[in-house]
């Protein structure tokens, strides 16, 4: 995904849609680094009087079933929504494609009780293992970050498992091989640098499904837990104000989903070279 | 039906038990993640040690995991899903209507949801590349890219606060006539048929351009079919697998947007009952609840693949 920033210094060109969606992720991101140190009131103060008001001049976007500002703390839910969203993609997608070059690499038993573990895993529908993990464990941030991690580690391992297998089999490997090339030499210079392109762009779905299911929880109250609030908590909060249409429950909608969509548009229109290498 | 076809069917079969065994696993392993004792949970206050030792026991809990795994699984196959912590009820009395409610909910869907899914699917195929095709596509990925809580809250601001046609949030308990019916059942249904059609139509168009990828497509055009022709009578019959696959996979969809449509709507179904129950971290029902939700994703998801395979004329041979 990084090279989509730097399109011209590979000789790829990015279309008009495909920059537009960059730009949005990147808002994002800056955003959920910096945003909080903008935020014209502490986010969890609460600065007005009437509950669900609308825009104003004070108030950007209106305030929610506190009085508070929402557009602090949409600010703030950045923060939650990209940064666990973003740690749990990370560590699913580096257990994932490890486990499935590993199993690519050395098939044999390894790789087939992996992978019949691994298909049970996705076999669970994710928002049910979720719940499930959720009564079990409670919901605390880094229990998020490592159930979301889980959960999706499992489509990784499949995804880069199917990817090294079709590389396994290329005249380089058995030439590195022949050479007398360790494993983890074959999987981490041989393999991986030809499967990093679709791994990249797996790597970005899967971070849209990450944001999806961890909105989803918090949307049912089990996600993140209030004080604190991400996007989704947000829109769980002020549900209350949506038969009258308050921007407090909108404008965090419309945040997840710029985010979502924008990721989904970004990868649709990458470079063939990139989306499809390997 | 001869060849291979009824070893793969009944292999595929077999790893759906045996996916199903490690479900049940993972679902039960579930409990010995619990922090603290559930007999403490369960007393709070009243918990004496003398109290706490008598509810261990009456509870099968001094035995070991792998025992307690077994009885579960046991009792779970003779239709005994064991008893709530939080009311003392069977679990099967409590999920029962609940589930009737939920399996009505996902009719309704999908008898709305498949048909206009398979027309727009197709048609979008058939006009690859037009206005009609990029409008659709791109509200279909729209819709695919964001949660199904929003779409319920764009579907409640649209129908309900602009319109006024149905009420917002509110699950009526008084369904006495047609009509009340009619219009508690609306937001959810609605709700859920974006989320499914969405998903159906992006497979059932990827099925059918690859139909009509075909040289045998080709030369059908090239004897001067009309399209229409083309799509009805060369394409379609042999994409038939493909999309039954899409139909299958797309419902198994249904099961995320059951939860939160059921929770966003208050319909009593047995999502919303899962969801409250998480609350109360009353595991016996949410395990249960769970495995009848699996069992219902892992049936969806196999009736896919045996489609896929028995519709496969290249495995007739």
């Amino acid at each position: 995904m990084l090279k989509a920033f730097s399109p011209a210094s590979h000789g790829l060109h990015i279309n008009s849609t495909g920059l537009l969606a960059g730009l949005v992720i990147l808002f994002w991101v800056v955003v959920a680094i910096a945003g909080p140190a903008f935020a014209p009131y502490a986010p969890g103060d609460i600065v007005d009087f009437d509950f669900y008001g609308p825009m104003s001049a004070k108030l950007w976007l209106g305030s929610d079933y506190l009085g508070r500002d929402i557009f602090s703390r949409i600010l703030l839910g950045a923060r939650y929504t990209v940064g666990i969203s973003f740690a749990a993609v990370t560590i699913a997608c580096f257990t994932g494609v490890i486990l499935g070059m590993t199993a690519a690499a050395l098939g044999g038993w390894f790789d087939r009780i992996l992978s019949r573990l691994m298909d049970a895993l996705l076999s669970i529908p994710s928002k049910l293992f979720g719940l499930v993990m959720v009564a079990a464990i409670g919901s605390s941030i880094p229990v998020l970050i490592g159930l979301l991690a889980v959960i999706y580690a499992p489509g990784s391992y499949r995804f880069a498992r199917a990817l090294a297998v079709n590389c396994n089999t290329m005249d380089y490997i058995a030439v590195a091989r022949a050479r007398g090339e360790r494993t983890p030499y074959i999987i981490l210079d041989e393999i991986f640098p030809n499967i990093i392109g679709p791994v990249l762009a797996d790597f970005g779905l899967r971070f849209v499904f990450i944001v999806l299911l961890l909105s989803g929880l918090s949307f049912l109250g089990l996600g993140v837990q209030p004080p604190n609030a991400d996007w989704g908590s947000l829109v769980k909060e002020n549900i209350g104000g949506l038969p009258f249409a308050a921007p407090a429950v909108i404008a965090p909608c419309l945040a997840i989903a710029s985010l979502t969509i924008s990721v989904n548009l970004l990868i649709d229109n990458l470079p063939i070279k990139i989306r499809d290498r390997g | 039906m001869s060849g291979q076809i009824p070893l793969l069917v009944v292999s595929r079969l077999g790893v759906t038990f045996l996916t199903l065994l490690i479900v049940s696993f993972v679902v039960f392993g579930a409990t010995l993640l619990l922090p603290g004792d559930v007999v403490e949970i369960l007393l709070g206050q009243a918990a004496t040690p003398e109290a706490v030792a008598g509810l261990r026991e009456a509870m099968h809990l001094d035995s070991p995991a792998l025992v307690r795994y077994g009885q579960w699984l046991f009792g779970l196959l003779q239709g005994d899903l064991g008893v709530s912590y939080a009311n003392n009820m069977p679990v099967a009395d409590m999920v029962a209507g609940r589930l009737a409610n939920t399996l009505r909910l996902a009719a309704a869907t999908t008898i709305i949801a498949v048909p206009i899914a398979l027309l727009l699917g197709i048609t979008t195929a058939m006009y690859r590349g037009s206005l009609y095709d990029r409008v659709i596509t791109t509200i279909v990925v729209s819709i695919v890219s964001v949660p199904e809580f929003l779409i319920a809250t764009l579907a409640v601001l649209v129908f309900a606060v602009w319109l006024r046609w149905l009420p917002a949030l509110s699950f009526t308990t008084d369904l006495s006539s047609f009509g009340q019916l009619l219009k508690a059942f609306a937001m959810p249904v609605i709700t859920l048929s974006f989320v499914i059609a969405a998903q159906m139509i992006r497979m059932t168009r990827a099925a059918m351009i690859d139909a009509l990828n075909m040289s045998y497509v080709e030369m059908a055009i090239l004897k001067g079919a009309s399209k229409t022709r083309v799509v009805l009578r060369h394409a379609l019959p042999n994409s038939i697998g493909p999309i039954a696959n899409a139909i299958a996979l797309s419902l198994s969809y249904l099961l995320g947007g059951v939860i939160i449509v059921e929770t966003i709507f208050n319909y009593p179904g047995v999502a919303k009952l899962m969801v409250d129950s998480v609350a109360t971290r009353d595991l016996p029902l949410i395990q249960s609840c769970a495995m009848i939700f699996c069992v219902g994703f892992l049936t969806l998801t196999t009736v896919a693949d045996i489609i896929a395979i028995v519709s496969n004329p290249r495995l007739r041979t």
